[in-house]
Parts: structure tokens; C-alpha cells; sequence
């Protein structure tokens, strides 16, 4: 037996969507789907595993925290996307791909009528065979045309030119032209040759809107540190759980350990620690007590504490920095494509010769309808098929290589920058450093405590709990068996070995200095205080060096005090600006620019999501804020520094193969226009030449399978 | 010539049939997810025997 996927429900239960990144396998999607099904309130669980989403439909009264601990309960980490992003289909790619279908469909059918023209059909059998075409002919490119048509309307519309420019007034003269030709009986129609063409453009436009789609599913999927809600704590103690939009000043809201605001506030009751990485870029976790500012985005590390909601929604700092944002990706839709700066040349040059070799035969002599005829055979001839597919082609194999390698490119003006940038910017806490605590000091740790250290640090979240965790685990440490575990929230954990007690806990007041620690005790034996830093990424330095090499030169803008950036920017030789305010960022880099410099931003916290919109090209790693996943260019998974190196070089080896494609359109139109020009062209060889020319330039492009090495 | 008559309108009928039966499986959401088709095939799915 096979699963089928289940459908919609036909009742209108609401849907809540979940990115659960955790679905890699056959068994995770029967687990997903059975498993929901057995909780209560939950009807039908519907599994994507491309984008890798959950779609639950459940009772009204069923909420979000509920589902998510449903889904927790079979062992997957799960995000709530909120209802823009379940909105969000891809709506494009299936009407490009439904247009792919109808133009395939009609090239077939018209090539089977056009060879038997060209293998001798003669008289009425031919005339018949004309009037076929047409009628298959003239729907499908009213159809299948509509993209370019649109395109090029608006380009004229503003008095520019693009690529589609040539593509349509080709399409619509040759179509006129064939159409004139099928009324008076004549020996050549060219609607093979139009719907051909638009078949080749169109599997280019659908792979670049595939490409598109695929990187942002799995953006999607990656965001972590949105906040979509929060627990209220309502009059009597009850609380229950308000999506973040609902939100209102005068809230009190209970934040737990490990959890990130979801609105500006003032701490009423508790003390803890807040990491305030994500907004200032400040790696020391700042300590809060009653009265202190909260800010959204932040998180929470240490003990639940209770907020009052001074601003939310529109109103909260993240704001602030989303108008900035806003204002500073304006200069990246300024880009203009590659392929279109080809055609501001090309569009031109094919127009002035279609037009010359039209005056050129009626000065010969050739009369107004075969001149139209030769004019008509160079527009289609040179258009711009194998252009279309040059680009696409090559920047659709590059991602998927790319991705494969865990780097996910949006899409392929972000390669096409990628491959000019000359000057890097780095920030420095999560994007040079891991930005998470990790531990410094393991050999303090006696060997025999080792075991009783990690049992207990298995069974809290807590991020410090978690970096032991990985450090122990790193080292092959096997786990001891612990009884009465039990963690106090805000202190630590404690458990039973053998009747002694041993624990895991905040360090006492003074042990710990300025550094973020914990401490291990065993029975009454001293405490042992384990202290924290965020460490570089491992190949940090090889990958700056390459860089280096390969003519990009590298600093560091952090907004971290200069005590804290001056080690990594020793330990890696490059120079730094510390303590910058998110505008300061921009400004750095409206100056490179100004100097002439195509600036790279590499960062990950919301501090640089404007700077990440500002840059020519940016790249953020997967743990960074969903600000800077989404103004970033690309997105990298794993804890090294290679991708940078690994996408800027795949960016630069397309670049390379989009002008070897180039030069192999434009030296395929050096043969063939003389040709066309002569009136030489039959539609025989306009589509043989127009099929060879895109395939040749396909198989160019598969080349870059190994660019991603 | 009468062999043409009957053989173009078949062979543009199993064309557009094709055409459509794509329309209605990309409408039906049978593209939306390669990749989970291609798994769904390996769960033994016993529980949907006894509904």
C-alpha cells in the first residue's frame, strides 16, 4: 500500500500552517500525519515535504501552542508561518508552467503539420495544413505570449527597452506576417517558428521563477526567531496565548526561558539575562531586573520574568529598522539584469537590421511583400532565444548545486551581483563567531564528572545547558543514569546519582565575573564554574584569506564594543569598526559604493538588515534573524564561513558561462543573419536553427553541475 | 486525403487531452509536492485498511 496525499478538507475548519525543517524521510510524513490525528481538536495534517510545511486544520478552539506541542510530541521542532506567508503561492511558477504546457503542446502539434509542408505537401493539402497552424497558432500565443507582451508594455511604457521588447514585436510580426501569407496561399507560414520560440523563452522564464520559488520555501522554512505570539497573563492568574499582531500596550506577558519578545516592554517582576545580539550586535547577554527595557526580537536566557507591553506591532524598535530597510533595498531593484543590459544593445541592432534589409530588397527591386517576408525572417531568426535560455539555464543549475551545499541563492540578480562584488563587510557576532555561547573551559571539568554533566544538561533547554551538551557530546562522553530530575526554573537543574546529589546551576553571585557562566556541583565537593564564549567559526580565517586571494578585501562593522570585536579581529587580520548604530552601517557602505566599491554585507542580526538591503549582494547564515533571511541574497546552513567563499566563487564561474553563452548566441547570429539577410532563411532553418542554438546553449550551462565544489 | 480528414482531428484530440488532464493534475495540486510523492510511495499505510 502507498499513501496518497491527503486533500483539503471540504468542511471550513481553520488552517494554521507550521515550517517543520525536521522532515527528511518517508517515515517522517506518515509519523507527522498519523501522529497529529490521534490528538485532540486536530482533523486532517497534510505533510509538504518539498517545502518542508505542515497544514493542520483543527477546531477554532484549538490554538497555536497546543498544535505546536502536538507536533512537539512526535519529536519535530516546529514554527507557526503566519498568514501572509501561508497566502504566498506560487502563483507565478504555475502560470508559467501552465503557458510552458499550452506553447509545448502547440509546437508539436504545428512541427507535425510544418514537416509534412517541408516534405512536399503541395496545393490544398498545404493551404489546409496553413489554416491548422494558424488556428492552433493564434490562441496559444494569445495565451502563451501574455509574460512578454505585459513585459515589454510596461518597458515601453517607461521609454526603456528590454529583453522582450524584440522577443514580442518578433512574435507579433511573424505571426501577422504567416497569417497574411495563410489568406493569399503563400509558401512559407512562420507560426512554427513563432511558437517555438516562445516555448524556448518560456521554459528559460519558468526555470528562473522555479529557482525563485524553491530558495524562498526553503527561507521559509528556515525562520526560527519570529516571535508570533506571546503568553498574556489575564486578571486572576489564567493565561493563554495572543498571536503577536493582537497584541496591545498594557499586556503582561509571561516570558519564558529561551523565548524571544514579541513586543517592546518593561519588566515588572523577575531578573534575568537578555540577549540582545540579534538587535544591537552586543555579544554579552545585558542583565534585567524590574523597571528595565525589553525590547522585541530579543531573547530571553535565563529565568521567566513578566513584561509589561509598552509598544507593539508598528509601533516597537523593529519597526524603526524595517523603514530603514525598506528605504535601502531601493538601490537592488535599480539592478538591471544582465540579460537586459544584452538587450539595451541587442534590441537596437536587431530592429535596425530587420528594417535595413527591408529597405535594402526594396531597392533591389524585390517588391514590398517578399522585402516584409526577408525583414520578418531576421527579426525571428536573431531573436533572442538562445539569450533567453543563456541566463536562466546556467543560474538554475548554479542554485541547485548550490543548495546542495546548503546555500540557498533568492534568486539570479543576486548571483549576477554576487559575481561583481570587490569589498566585503562583516559583522561579527553570529556571522564570524557561531552567536551562541559555547563552552571554554572544559578541562576544568574533572573526566569522572563528565557523564553526570551531560545526563543533566540533556534534560534542560536552557542555551548554556545546551552548550555543555555539545561540548560533551563533541568529546565521546557517554551520559550516566540520573534519577529525580528536576529543573528549577532560573536556578538550574538537579538530579540524583547514586543517592548524591549533583546539579547544574547558576553560579553563586561573584564566581562568574563579567563572563557568562554556570557551575557543576557534585555533592558537597566545590562548585566547579564553567565559563562561556561565542567562538569564531572554525575556517574564519582560510575563508578571509581566500577571499583576500581572490580580490576581495574584508573588514568587520560591528556594533559591539571594541573590547569585544579587538580579539577576532586580531585573531583573523582584519581591520574593524565597533559600536555601529544600524545607520552607521549604511552610511559605511553608501561611502564604499561611493568610492567605486561593490560592497558585499554579510550579517545576521536585525541591526544589519538594513545594511543587508543596502549592499550590492548580501548573504546572511541560516540562524540569523528573519530580517536579515529576508533582506539577504542568499542564505547559508552549517556553522563554517566556507559558503561566502563556496557562493561568491560558483557566482563568479555563471558569470563566466552566461558570456560564453552569449558569445555563442551572438556568434550563432553572425552565421545565420547573413543568411536571412540574403532571404536564404526557409522556416525549416529558422527552427532547426533556433532548437540547435538553445540546446547548444543548455548543455554549456549543465557544465556548472560541479561550480558549488 | 480522407485518411488526413480522420487523423489530424485524432491526433489534435489526444493532444489536447493531454493538455487538459495536466491542466486539472497541476489545478489539483498534484505538483505541489515532488519530492514527498516520490516518499509517499515507501509508508505501509495499514491504518487507512481498518477505516
Amino acid at each position: 500500500m502507498n499513501a496518497p496525499t491527503p486533500r483539503s478538507s471540504v468542511t471550513a475548519l481553520p488552517e494554521t500552517l507550521f515550517a517543520v525543517p525536521g522532515i527528511r524521510c518517508a517515515g517522517c510524513i506518515s509519523k507527522l500525519e498519523h501522529g497529529l490525528l490521534q490528538s485532540p481538536g486536530i482533523a486532517a495534517a497534510r505533510v509538504n515535504f518539498t517545502a518542508k510545511r505542515v497544514v493542520i486544520s483543527h477546531l477554532p478552539e484549538t490554538r497555536i501552542p497546543d498544535l505546536q506541542r502536538a507536533i512537539a510530541a512526535l519529536g519535530f521542532e516546529s514554527q507557526p508561518l503566519g498568514e501572509e506567508l501561508a497566502n504566498m503561492n506560487d502563483n507565478s511558477s504555475r502560470e508559467l508552467l501552465k503557458a510552458v504546457a499550452v506553447a509545448g503542446f502547440a509546437m508539436m502539434n504545428i512541427m507535425l503539420l510544418s514537416v509534412s509542408v517541408w516534405s512536399g505537401a503541395e496545393g490544398g493539402t498545404k493551404d489546409l495544413f496553413h489554416w491548422l497552424s494558424a488556428l492552433i497558432a493564434l490562441p496559444t500565443i494569445a495565451y502563451s505570449g501574455r509574460p512578454f507582451f505585459r513585459s515589454a508594455w510596461g518597458a515601453l511604457k517607461n521609454r526603456r527597452t528590454n529583453m522582450d521588447v524584440p522577443i514580442s514585436i518578433g512574435v507579433v510580426l511573424a505571426t501577422a506576417l504567416s497569417l497574411f501569407e495563410t489568406f493569399v496561399g503563400g509558401a512559407h507560414a512562420y507560426f512554427d517558428g513563432a511558437v517555438m520560440l516562445l516555448f524556448f523563452l518560456l521554459t528559460g522564464r519558468w526555470l528562473d521563477s522555479v529557482m525563485r520559488d524553491r530558495a524562498r520555501d526553503g527561507v521559509i522554512a528556515l525562520l526560527k526567531h519570529k516571535a508570533a505570539g506571546a503568553l498574556v497573563l489575564a486578571e486572576g492568574g489564567s493565561s493563554n496565548w495572543v498571536d503577536a499582531d493582537a497584541l496591545k500596550a498594557g499586556m503582561v506577558l509571561l516570558v519564558a526561558t529561551g523565548e524571544r519578545m514579541a513586543a517592546d516592554g518593561v519588566i515588572l517582576k523577575g531578573r534575568t539575562h537578555f540577549d540582545l545580539s540579534l538587535l544591537t550586535g552586543e555579544s554579552r547577554p545585558v542583565s534585567v531586573s524590574a523597571g528595565d527595557m525589553v525590547h522585541a526580537g530579543t531573547l530571553n536566557i535565563d529565568a521567566p520574568v513578566e513584561v509589561q507591553i509598552t509598544a507593539a506591532g508598528a509601533a516597537t524598535v523593529l519597526a524603526d529598522i524595517a523603514r530603514l530597510m525598506e528605504d535601502a533595498g531601493q538601490s537592488k531593484s535599480r539592478y538591471v539584469r544582465i540579460a537586459d543590459r544584452a538587450a539595451r544593445y541587442y534590441a537596437p541592432a536587431v530592429h535596425t537590421l530587420a528594417l535595413l534589409s527591408f529597405a535594402g530588397w526594396m531597392l533591389a527591386g524585390a517588391g514590398w511583400h517578399q522585402s516584409l517576408l526577408i525583414a520578418v525572417a531576421v527579426l525571428i531568426i536573431t531573436c533572442p532565444c538562445a539569450l533567453g535560455l543563456a541566463v536562466p539555464a546556467a543560474q538554475i543549475v548554479t542554485a541547485g548545486a548550490l543548495m546542495k551545499k546548503g546555500i540557498l541563492v533568492k534568486d539570479g540578480s543576486a548571483l549576477e551581483r554576487l559575481a561583481e562584488v570587490d569589498r566585503a563587510l562583516f559583522d561579527k557576532t553570529g556571522t564570524l563567531t557561531l552567536g551562541r555561547p559555547e563552552l571554554g573551559n572544559l578541562a576544568v571539568l574533572p573526566i569522572a564528572d563528565r557523564p553526570l554533566a551531560l545526563a543533566l544538561s540533556r534534560a534542560s533547554r536552557h542555551p548554556l545547558s545546551q552548550a555543555i551538551r555539545r561540548a560533551l557530546e563533541a568529546d565521546g562522553v557517554v551520559a550516566a543514569e540520573l534519577h529525580n530530575i528536576q529543573e528549577i526554573a532560573g536556578q538550574g537543574i538537579e538530579a540524583l546519582h547514586h543517592s548524591e546529589r549533583v546539579c547544574l546551576q547558576r553560579p553563586d553571585m561573584g564566581a562568574a565575573g563579567a563572563s557568562l557562566a554556570a557551575q557543576f556541583r557534585r555533592g558537597d565537593a566545590p562548585a566547579i564554574v564553567l565559563t562561556f564564549q561565542d567562538s569564531l567559526r572554525t575556517d574564519a580565517f582560510a575563508v578571509l584569506k581566500e577571499l583576500q586571494t581572490a580580490g576581495i578585501e574584508n573588514s568587520i562593522v560591528s556594533g559591539d564594543r571594541a573590547e569585544a570585536v579587538k580579539p577576532v579581529a586580531a585573531a583573523l587580520g582584519i581591520t574593524a569598526q565597533t559600536g555601529m548604530q544600524p545607520q552607521d552601517k549604511l552610511d559605511t557602505i553608501a561611502r564604499l559604493t561611493a568610492a567605486g566599491h561593490r560592497v558585499l554585507m554579510v550579517g545576521d542580526g536585525l541591526n544589519d538588515g538594513p545594511a543587508l538591503a543596502a549592499g550590492h549582494a548580501s548573504l546572511a547564515p541560516a540562524s540569523a534573524s528573519d530580517a536579515g533571511q529576508n533582506a539577504a541574497d542568499a542564505v547559508f546552513l552549517g556553522d563554517g564561513l566556507a559558503p561566502v567563499a563556496i557562493a561568491i566563487r560558483a557566482a563568479r564561474k555563471t558569470q563566466a558561462i552566461v558570456r560564453q553563452n552569449f558569445a555563442l548566441a551572438v556568434g550563432y547570429n553572425v552565421i545565420a543573419v547573413p543568411l536571412a539577410v540574403m532571404g536564404l532563411v526557409t522556416p525549416l532553418i529558422a527552427a532547426l536553427a533556433m532548437s540547435g542554438s538553445s540546446i547548444i546553449v543548455v548543455a554549456n550551462a549543465l557544465r556548472l553541475k560541479g561550480a558549488a565544489q | 486525403m480522407t485518411g488526413i480528414a480522420f487523423l489530424i482531428p485524432v491526433a489534435l484530440g489526444l493532444g489536447l487531452m493531454g493538455l487538459a488532464a495536466f491542466f486539472w493534475s497541476l489545478k489539483s495540486g498534484q505538483f505541489d509536492d515532488l519530492d514527498g510523492a516520490a516518499l509517499r510511495i515507501l509508508i505501509d499505510d495499514e491504518n487507512k485498511i481498518d477505516d
